[in-house]
Formats: structure tokens, sequence, C-alpha cells
């Protein structure tokens, strides 16, 4: 089955991330197909790369770069929220005259239109969040 | 979906102040109406208050968004579902909530309300067709 998998809570905070991605490793393991994860609300959060968890704890952000890394994971962040929250790749601080980014680059940003292509490719689409 | 059409449903169960959600929702249903799919909205729980009329923002400093619902007419998203056990249970009638419309282009452009009162159990029904619930 194709999976599209939307997570709208932020890290640690909130158990949503955790679960959406242990759902992931565990359809990907199964076969299924991931199409896309789409992080909005405060689930943009998730996608910085300058987060220290401490060392004893899992690496949110990491664990989901190593996932999509070895399953080529299309993961995007909601540009709209993510201009809301200080959330910016070097593209956009550039055209916001920013001075600072903090998106990993296993993440891309794009627009809300991605959420709903999602829903309309995938076999189903799942939210993560309260 | 043999016609390659999907029934998307927005499901609001939260006020429209107190979190993000009511207002990031509402936007993910403004691009969703670029992309010719059935949308419909549903506002239960709390979420009735997302739609209730004067809403008036001054002393909180927060952008009074609600406006932007009755534009939803103009976007062909008319099936506004409100669940009646959620306005009951908040001592709230259909008088309380905002006058929202569309014009329908089968029937000479009349205006008809978007608003469509159902029962928790009509609702359960409702989900049960759709092929993309989101919820917040």
């Amino acid at each position: 089955m194709k999976f599209t998998l939307l997570i709208n809570e932020g890290p640690y905070q909130h158990q949503a991330s955790d679960t959406a991605y242990q759902f992931a490793k565990a359809a990907l393991e199964k076969g299924h197909e991931i199409y896309r994860v789409f992080f909005y609300n405060d689930g943009v959060n998730n996608a910085t790369r300058l987060a220290i968890p401490p060392q004893d704890d899992r690496n949110i952000t990491e664990n989901w770069a190593a996932l999509a890394k070895e399953h080529e994971l299309d993961m995007v962040v909601c540009i709209a929220a993510a201009q809301r929250r200080g959330m910016l790749d070097a593209d956009e601080a550039g055209r916001q005259g920013k001075d600072a980014n903090n998106i990993h680059p296993a993440f891309r940003i794009s627009g809300l239109g991605q959420l709903v292509e999602g829903g309309i490719q995938a076999d189903r689409l799942l939210t993560f969040g309260d | 979906m043999s016609d390659g059409i999907k029934k998307f449903m927005f499901v609001n169960t939260k006020a429209p102040y107190g979190t993000v959600y009511a207002l990031e929702s509402l936007e993910v249903v403004l691009i969703s109406a670029a992309f010719d799919q059935s949308v419909s909205l549903v506002f239960c729980d709390d979420g009735v208050f997302q739609i209730a009329n004067n809403q008036n923002t001054d002393g909180s400093g927060m952008k009074n968004f609600s406006p932007a619902y009755k534009a939803l007419g103009d976007y062909d998203i008319n099936k506004l579902y409100v669940e009646k056990e959620s306005l009951e249970e908040r001592g709230l009638s259909l008088d309380n909530l905002m006058d929202l419309t569309y014009e329908d282009e089968d029937d000479d452009w009349a205006e008809k309300p978007s608003i469509i009162l159902v029962s928790r159990a009509e609702l359960a029904d409702l989900m049960d067709e759709q092929d993309v619930v989101i919820s917040s």
C-alpha cells in the first residue's frame, strides 16, 4: 500500500513524530511504500538540524534523515508554516534577507499543494497529531 | 475514485484562536480548492466556534480570520457539515453561526446555504464515504 504521512506536532513535546517514524519504518519493512512525509503546524520543527537532544535520547531529526536516505523518502516541510516559525533553508533565508538557516538537507521546503497531492496519490493519508 | 476525483474531508475540532490549528487548516482547505477534488468541511466539538458569528479579536491582538470562511463558496467549497450535538452541548444553535452561502451554478446562481446540520451518527456515515479525512 502507498501511504502519505502528515505530521502536525513538533519533536519531543509530542509523540506524533516518533509514532509516525515508527510507523514509516514498520511499513517500509513490510514492503509498503511511503509516497511522502509532510510536516505541518508545529510539525515543521522536526526539520531543524540545530537541535541538540541529550546524548542518551533519540535524535528525531537525524532518525528521519537516516530513514529518508535509506528509502529515498520525500520529506516536505510546509513553507507557510515554516516561515511563521522561523524555519528556513539557505535559499529562503537569502530571499527573505535573514542571517541564518536551520533546515536539515534531508528535508525540502514546498507548498501545501504537496499535502493535497500526497492525499490524491496515496492509498491512505495518515495524520499524526492531536 | 474511478473518475480520478477524491473526496477530501477536513474535520475541524478546535476553537479558532486558542491554537493555530483552525487557521492553518483553513489554509489547506483553500489550497485544496485548486486541485479539483471534492472537498467538504466538518465543524464539531469546539470546532463549531470557528464559524460563530460576530467574532471580534480586538482585545487579543490576534488576526480575525473568520471572514475567510465566507469566501469558501466562491471556491466551490459548499458542503460545511456542522455537528448538531456539538452545537447543543455548547448552548449554540444555527443562529449563532455565520451566514455562509454559495451560488449554485446549476440553479441560475441561486444563493444557497453552505451549512448542513448533521447528527453525530450521520457524520460517522459521511466520514466513512471519504477517501481522505484530515482532522485537527
